[in-house]
């Protein structure tokens, strides 16, 4: 590296990089103003896209819209994730016991079973309450030791939840669960919800997403958000910087649960029925493969990561069947008669093979591309500064502190005890 | 922390305190069940008269024994690894299920057993039980070794989250790479072993085969003791669960003792899909997950890192579900050990043998 190199300042940006470069200085220092404009044009074009081709032809606009609302819960739950995971890096295993919680909460306040019909707006929030109480409770003992047992006591939680809902019959109606749920109040201008269409359901959950994803950046940007995120890179160096460990990790715990708590109490007032075989260790897993898609500790890109996988669960891989079936009818797709295989991908249940494939995605992410497939601006020259600038650029010195060699960016290092 | 014990004081002198600690144990776990299944209370309207009592309380004990083994042996490759590279391999209790399923391979592949049938002749019994063990443990073995080379390795000395995030990725691939080989649902084992061989001991009949899972399990883990404790590999293994870095600047090769350790532990876990198709006659994809969460609670209860404690805690655990079952609350058991987990990690997150060093016996 000579000097004379280093001085050479980069050219100024010209044409679609000046247009980029302005609009994320714009985005980073108008973040909500940007989160509202953003997701009012996805809004918008939640609504139109299905009505027109090329997604009209594959179904038509209601089961589109169910789905986005649906959706909708797993990129909340990404999100919600993506605080404990991502930000403070602590691994949350059980965190479909929150999301059970939540719904659990709203079935009871809001269903035959129990004789209550309280209002759907106030119980998002305290269903989240709720969800946060247990996420404390369990948080609290186990924030203290080092992040596996946190792991594996997670896990455990998320296990037992559904078998302590199928096992206390008298009171959460067992295995069957607790149907009949009623359907929320109706909205200012969009109407009842009806049980024809999900349409209203997406308004409320676009609008939910929303508002989440604007408190969570301003978290993300607080002195809390950097307080995560230095726990996260080395907790002995945040302790030893003033930061509380136990309360701040005990956040991030409480908010994960808080988010899964409002996932919770939606789904449960969409679907008009909560039962355990819901919240089993399969929808902890898909969220968690979620945010490895997305990209761990970007707010933006874990909810891109879970619209996108979601997706994939619930559309391209039913679809996939019906267009086999449909290339066999038109003779492209032979049967194929290898040995004694029989191969008819007509007849193959791609639906069963979702979570082999969310497996398999999560480990090679992990393994190939630990950023995800949407990392932060930070995390990406983080991670690939070295490659580019070769590890004793000043640049990269500068811009990483002093130690080049610096790149793991998950680490949950020594115990605290 | 996390060190294997060694031994200082006469073997023999030890083994005995340890027998008479087991047998106290055992002794004392039968007069609680005895009296437990006589109240009313507890029991519900099922509550045994004395004599009758009695002989179920023993018979329970005896499966509690060789429940508690299987889990024990599952724990101890949990340990093993968390030992030495501080990771808790999700994907062991997977292993676990994918030797339960080899074991039906290799009895109803091999020697042409069919669910349901017994083999009364000795030698061929033996014969069968022997190759079953010398093909399984081999292989789950290698899928534990493979594992490792494959996932594990690429995060070693970086940071933690990462493997442990693909440890669960592996194990959810092994749970449906099962789902799609061999479909949900009980799948039937052939049990081998005739389960109508019984000892009657007054009013109880104890069934020789909880006895051979019993024994079989111990044998195995005096035989790892004695590996790790006495062989050069095995203080190559318990060098590098103390420190890494200085064992490796004295010649230990790390990859090759890590590796040895996923070996040994896969093994085990092997042995215990054996046993399990054996003594339950069913084997299930999503086995492993529950299983898989007793054996990490029973490691974590004596203490991770430890192999004695691996055995202790998993002989508790399994005491602990048979105490459920007999009083009738089996499908409160999974509760109940997940409150061990809690209380454990809140109280003594060392575990019961886990602050014993190489100082101490």
């Amino acid at each position: 590296m000579t000097a004379a190199k280093a001085a050479v300042r980069p050219p100024k940006p010209t044409g679609w990089r000046a247009i980029r470069e302005r609009m994320r200085n714009y985005a980073h220092h108008h973040r909500s103003i940007t989160i509202l404009w953003t997701m009012a044009i996805a809004g918008a074009l939640l609504i139109v896209l299905p009505r027109i081709p090329p997604l009209n032809l594959i179904q038509s606009a209601n089961p589109w819209y169910d789905a986005f609302a649906n959706a909708g819960v797993y990129v909340l739950l990404a999100m919600g994730l993506n605080v404990v995971v991502g930000l403070a890096g602590l691994l949350d295993l059980g965190y479909a016991a929150f999301f059970a919680i939540g719904a659990y909460t709203y079935a009871y306040s809001n269903s035959p079973f129990s004789g209550q019909d309280l209002p759907f707006f106030p119980m998002l929030v305290v269903g989240a309450a709720v969800a946060a109480v247990f996420g404390i409770a369990l948080g609290a003992p186990t924030l203290r030791l080092r992040g596996d047992y946190l792991a594996i006591m997670t896990l455990g939680f998320g296990e037992i939840v559904p078998i302590v809902f199928v096992n206390s019959d008298p009171y959460t109606n067992g295995t069957n669960g607790i149907g009949g749920i009623y359907r929320p109040e109706a909205l200012p201008f969009f109407g009842e919800f009806s049980p024809l269409t999900s349409f209203n359901y997406m308004i409320v959950m676009i609008v939910i997403v929303t508002v989440a994803m604007m408190l969570l950046y301003r978290l993300h940007d607080s002195r809390i958000g950097r307080a995560w995120m230095a726990i996260r890179e080395d907790e002995l160096a945040a302790a030893a910087n003033g930061i509380n460990t136990v309360v701040t990790k005990l956040l991030a715990f409480a908010l994960g649960a808080t988010t899964s708590g409002f996932a919770g109490v939606f789904n449960a007032s969409k679907l008009t029925i909560v039962s355990p075989d819901q919240f089993l260790f399969a929808v902890s897993f898909t969220v968690l493969a979620m945010i490895i898609v997305g990209g761990m500790g970007n707010i933006w890109g874990v909810a891109a990561g879970g619209f996108i996988v979601f997706m994939i669960q619930a559309v391209v891989l039913k679809q996939l069947s019906g267009i086999a079936e449909t290339l066999q009818k038109a003779g492209l797709l032979p049967v194929f008669d290898i040995g004694p295989l029989h191969v008819d991908i007509a007849k193959v249940n791609f639906v069963e093979y979702q979570y082999l494939l969310f497996g398999i995605a999560l480990v090679i992410m992990m393994l190939k591309r630990p950023e995800g497939l949407f990392p932060s601006q930070v995390r990406r020259a983080e991670l690939h500064a070295a490659e580019e600038l070769g590890p004793d650029d000043p640049e990269l010195l500068g811009a990483l502190g002093d130690t080049p060699g610096n790149d793991e960016d998950m680490g949950d290092p020594a115990a605290s005890r | 922390m996390t060190t294997v014990a060694v031994a200082r004081r006469s073997p023999l002198n030890r083994a005995a305190r340890i027998v008479a600690f087991a047998v106290i144990a055992i002794v004392l776990y039968d007069i609680v069940l005895f009296v437990a299944l006589q109240q009313s209370w507890l029991t519900g309207s099922k509550a045994l008269t004395g004599d009758h009592a009695f002989g179920v309380a023993i018979q329970q004990t005896i499966n509690a024994l060789s429940i508690g083994a299987i889990y024990a042996l599952i724990a101890l490759g949990y340990t093993m690894v968390y030992g030495i590279i501080e990771l808790i391999n999700f994907a062991h209790g997977d292993v676990f299920m994918v030797g339960a399923f080899l074991s039906i391979l290799v009895t109803a592949g091999i020697f042409g057993q069919i669910p349901g049938a017994d083999i009364t002749n000795i030698p061929f019994l033996i014969l069968v039980l022997t190759v079953a063990l010398l093909l399984v443990m081999p292989a789950t073995g290698l899928l534990n070794l493979t594992i490792e080379r494959i996932f594990y390795r690429p995060f070693r000395g970086g940071s933690r989250l990462a493997p442990l995030i693909t440890a669960v990725g592996v194990s959810f691939i092994l749970q449906n790479v099962a789902l799609v080989v061999v479909g949900s649902g009980d799948r039937a084992a052939p049990q081998v072993f005739p389960l109508n061989w019984q000892i009657p001991i007054g009013d109880a009949k104890i069934s020789v085969l909880s006895i051979f899972i019993f024994v079989l399990a111990v044998g195995l883990m005096l035989a790892l003791n004695t590996f790790v404790n006495r062989t050069r590999l095995g203080r190559a293994m318990r060098a590098t669960a103390q420190d890494q870095q200085a064992a490796s600047l004295m010649g230990v090769d790390l990859n090759q003792t890590i590796a040895l350790t996923f070996l040994l532990g896969g093994a085990l876990a092997g042995a215990a899909g054996v046993v399990w198709g054996l003594r339950f006659g069913f084997v299930r994809q999503d086995l492993g997950f529950n299983a898989g969460l007793k054996a990490f609670t029973s490691a974590v209860l004596g203490g991770i890192g430890n192999i004695n404690g691996a055995a202790l805690g998993g002989f508790f655990i399994g005491f602990t579900e048979n105490l459920a079952s007999a009083l009738g609350y089996s499908r409160w058991s999974e509760f109940l050990v997940f409150l061990i987990l809690t209380f454990v990690l809140i109280f003594r997150p060392t575990g019961i043998l886990g602050q014993q060093l190489g100082d101490r016996a």
